[in-house]
């Protein structure tokens, strides 16, 4: 009875609200035309078109780490980048896995190593400038690389492998300390149109860091002073079909025509007039305004929630506008090998046999949130190759082979450890649960921990003293590459020269010299096919030591609003969505 | 008089200087004292990657290995002739009063609150206005006509007002305004100087949920202090002098029975001003609570700070503001 009241009123207020809102209002939005077909995105390009003109409206729940080229780690902000700056080379704009291939962007051809793997030289196309007219040299991409990879006091947010892999004989310390480049030998520049990297050791895959923001070049002039270093940001000099009007961060960030850009530019297209992006939306709210066409895209590149996720699955209407494509991350939850009683091997498999893996997929959404996985390598990486080492009724468990092993660890009725999960992750609160279920089954008591998302690799997993301290036998992680290659994927978290003090992503602390081996010898091989067939038997080795669980083969549900020309999958840049070719139809 | 408003400007420093105190100490010794070392709170700010170069960068950038009351200083000093952060060639200036720096976004604080601050004041004074007029209207009306079917439509409203939580109230009105009968865009906000209309229209659903909160409240309060002060014996001898109705209604009985209203209002149009983050979150307008939140859930530890004392100038300002309205509101007080 109290109840009607109440519900019955708040309909009067609402009521009251809309009437004293009719006499101020402007219309709606009308849906667009264009005609999906439910994960098109993923295979092919989607309404493609050369229309010209409008303001696509973008979205996002929080803030990217930086606009800044140089400073940021994020695949979306990486994709995202590409719509104001260059790279020496980049992901191709092709529809399906096609576009995992790396093609000359500034450059003119791919990078061109020595015999040795340690001397890479790219050519820039000439007649590039900067959206402020003035030209782009090879000094610029020098500078870009020295200010992004040098300068940790400075640029703390970007990934460091230039640093990692060029030569530094004489310690140069960053164009902040040292504003002399010639004192950085890690790149050479002979004349205005010529890069060459001089790397320390030899490595095969330099193309792919060539791709990395942080070649975009960075003209010095402009980042100086009170508008250089940390506020480059909010004034990064363009290349690519837009140019940066302004950044307001947590609140919103503003693209317009570059009208200095290379028209002849392969990668990209500038079709629309201005790109607007709203910071700070509540997260259900982006979705909702993408579906009922208000904004056009989340940038944001996660998929949507819970909720519109089964709105979308529940109305053909909505779903034939949706895209499911693997997302290049692996869910999966290492086991450490230094927790008692993970030393011992035989513990680690029974745990493989044990868990449920379907429980872990309903956490993350069920199949649209992920396929069951066995290895892990994703199969949106070229050298992906199935197989599975613990085969466990299509993963469900098997707790006769999972008791099998306990016995032969000596542990038959079982034991107790932990299993931890970032606090601000409900799915990863659902995925610690059922493993804790499942393994309850054959006897292995879980407790489940959680700790803050920040700082969670930093000092908590990737700590190898506060994992044993804490006896995290077994955490709940995720994983993608920064670049998509055998290497980009697996190195971080399986390599024992990935271990260094705290902060590794190596949590399960695999120390096997074999595997550090492999990963010292792959680099000197130049065919791409062969070193594919070395990280397939890294991949194996990891699994025979049973010391990750892969769960899952991430995907994403992407909302691909109709009105929105040229939308397509880049898995490039993790399975989403590719934003340097967006359009909007008439 | 003027003494008086200068007393209390006085308490409003202390109190200021107490709440940055405070403040900064949550925000930097209880970490400490929680056992995180400077490294861990320093990860945080790095990106993917954690490395020892990354680390010392960012602690020597954040001042993270200084001690408290250098930190401290510091940043009392930052307000009263501003700071100037170098790393190597690359300077930050953040002119007087400098409120510190944000950790994520590398703004000077003080200029984040005042970007903030003119969507928290448009959404906190428009609601304002909504809720005084009909909160107080409303609850005179239901107190003179007590009993009748005005009276008990709008208290049973007013209940549903005070128990609806803003989320539900502002949720259920964008769904049913912008998406089903699509009367108005999903607002977005706008600058009041670049269009007053479009600035309005955003705000219109903002300003009657979140009014509709407040009225609510005021329409009880305003009802109940109406019942009592109707039946003082003041009003009795006003009404026996022969004054007219309307007269005793507002100049006897409505005068003093605000005088509650008032200090209310004080408190909750500052606490508002400081970020009406629940208001900002649903509709996601881009204030000072929205700030804030930002603050708190990426450790950005300067900007909260900055929000917090905002709020703590706004509760204090508006009290001030309202001690002295009580003594217009009620002569009885200015005796005091």
């Amino acid at each position: 009875m109290r109840r009607t009241t109440r519900r019955g009123t708040a309909v009067l207020a609402v009521g009251v609200s809309a009437a004293l809102v009719l006499a101020a209002c402007g219309g709606g939005d009308e849906e667009g035309g264009g005609s999906g077909v439910f994960d098109q995105g993923s295979k092919a390009i989607v309404n493609p078109s050369d229309a010209k003109g409008g303001t696509l409206q973008m979205l996002r729940t929080g803030d990217f780490d930086s606009t800044d080229p140089g400073n940021m780690y994020y695949a979306t902000a990486w994709n995202f980048s590409r719509l104001y700056a260059r790279t020496l080379v980049t992901f191709k704009s092709v529809g399906g896995q096609g576009n995992l291939e790396i093609t000359p962007d500034l450059a003119t051809g791919l990078g061109q190593p020595s015999a040795d793997l340690k001397t890479w030289t790219y050519k820039l196309r000439p007649g590039i400038k900067f959206s402020d007219g003035t030209p782009v040299t090879s000094k610029d991409v020098k500078y870009a690389v020295a200010r992004s990879n040098y300068s940790p006091e400075v640029m703390e947010k970007g990934p460091v492998y230039f640093r990692q892999y060029l030569a530094n004989p004489n310690g140069y310390k960053g164009p902040y300390k040292d504003p002399n480049l010639d004192n950085f030998k890690g790149v050479e520049t002979p004349d205005d149109q010529t890069v060459v990297f001089k790397l320390a050791a030899p490595f095969a895959e330099f193309d792919y860091l060539a791709t990395i923001p942080q070649t975009a070049p960075v003209p010095k002039a402009a980042d100086a002073g009170a508008k250089g270093g940390v506020n480059y940001a909010k004034g990064v000099v363009s290349t690519g079909p837009y140019k940066l009007d302004s950044y307001e961060p947590g609140k919103s960030i503003k693209l317009s025509k570059n009208p200095n850009w290379d028209t002849s530019d392969p990668n990209r297209k500038q079709l629309l007039d201005n790109i607007e992006v709203q910071l700070g939306v509540a997260a259900d709210e982006v979705d909702n305004r993408q579906m009922d066409g208000s904004a056009h895209m989340d940038v944001q590149g996660n998929g949507v929630n819970a909720a519109a996720r089964s709105k979308i699955l529940s109305d053909p209407e909505l779903k034939k506008n949706a895209d499911n494509p693997t997302s290049g991350f692996l869910w999966y939850t290492a086991i450490s090998r230094q927790v008692e009683p993970f030393t011992n091997k035989d513990c680690r498999i029974a745990v493989q046999y044990a868990v449920d893996k379907t429980g872990y997929q309903a956490a993350y959404g069920g199949t649209t949130g992920g396929d069951i996985a066995s290895t892990l390598m994703p199969p949106s990486l070229k050298a992906h190759q199935k197989f599975d080492l613990y085969p466990n009724n299509n993963g469900k468990g098997d707790p006769v082979k999972a008791k099998e092993h306990l016995a032969k660890c000596g542990k038959p009725n079982g034991f107790t450890t932990n299993i931890s999960y970032r606090t601000e992750r409900p799915k990863e609160k659902a995925a610690a649960e059922s493993v804790k279920a499942s393994l309850a089954k054959v006897g292995i008591t879980v407790n489940i921990k959680n700790y803050p998302e920040d700082g969670y690799t930093g000092g908590v997993v990737g700590d190898p003293n506060f994992v044993k301290k804490n006896q995290l036998g077994l955490m709940v992680y995720g994983w993608a590459a920064d670049f998509p290659s055998g290497f980009g994927f697996l190195q971080q978290i399986t390599d024992p020269g990935a271990l260094k003090g705290t902060g590794s992503s190596n949590i399960s602390h695999i120390d096997l010299p074999a595997i550090a081996k492999q990963f010292k010898d792959v680099v000197q091989l130049k065919d791409e096919a062969a070193r594919n067939k070395v990280y397939q038997e890294i991949d194996k080795a990891v699994m025979e030591d049973a010391s990750i669980i892969p769960m899952l083969y991430a995907k994403n549900l992407y909302y691909r609003n109709p009105k929105v020309t040229n939308v397509f999958i880049n898995y490039g840049y993790s399975g989403m969505i590719d934003y340097a070719n967006l359009g909007l139809a008439k | 008089m003027i003494r008086y408003i200068i007393r209390r400007l006085l308490v409003a420093v202390l109190l200021l200087a107490i709440i940055s105190l405070v403040t900064f100490g949550i925000f930097f010794l209880l970490p400490k004292l929680a056992g995180q070392s400077t490294d861990d709170l320093a990860a945080r700010y790095l990106g993917r990657e954690v490395t020892p170069e990354g680390l010392a960068g960012v602690k020597a950038k954040l001042g993270l290995d200084d001690p408290f009351l250098v930190r401290y200083w510091e940043f009392v000093q930052g307000m009263f002739v501003g700071q100037e952060y170098k790393f190597g060639t690359s300077i930050t200036e953040c002119p007087a009063p400098c409120l510190g720096y944000s950790y994520r976004t590398n703004e000077p604080v003080f200029d984040l609150l005042l970007d903030r601050a003119p969507v928290t004041f448009s959404i906190a004074l428009g609601a304002a206005v909504l809720w005084l007029l009909a909160g107080v209207t409303i609850g005179v009306i239901s107190a003179l006509k007590r009993g009748s079917v005005f009276d008990r439509a709008s208290m049973s409203a007013a209940l549903a007002g005070v128990s609806l939580p803003m989320f539900f109230t502002g949720l259920v009105s964008i769904w049913l305004i912008c998406r089903q009968l699509k009367l108005l865009p999903t607002p977005r906000y706008h600058e009041f100087l670049d269009n007053p209309a479009t600035w309005a229209q955003a705000l219109i659903l903002p300003w009657i949920t979140l009014a509709f909160l407040y009225a609510a409240m005021y329409a009880r309060l305003t009802r109940a202090g109406m019942l009592e002060t109707m039946g003082e014996d003041y009003i009795r001898t006003a009404r026996a002098k022969g004054l007219p109705e309307r007269t005793v209604i507002t100049r006897h009985g409505l005068r003093s029975a605000l005088t509650p209203i008032i200090t209310i209002f004080g408190l909750d149009i500052g606490l508002l001003l400081g970020g009406a983050v629940i208001t900002e979150t649903t509709f996601s307008f881009a204030g000072l609570g929205q700030l804030m939140l930002q603050g708190i859930t990426r450790s950005d530890l300067p900007v909260a700070l900055g929000v917090t004392m905002a709020t703590g100038l706004f509760v204090i300002v508006a009290n001030l503001v309202v001690d002295i309205l009580y003594a217009v509101a009620d002569p009885r007080v200015r005796l005091a």
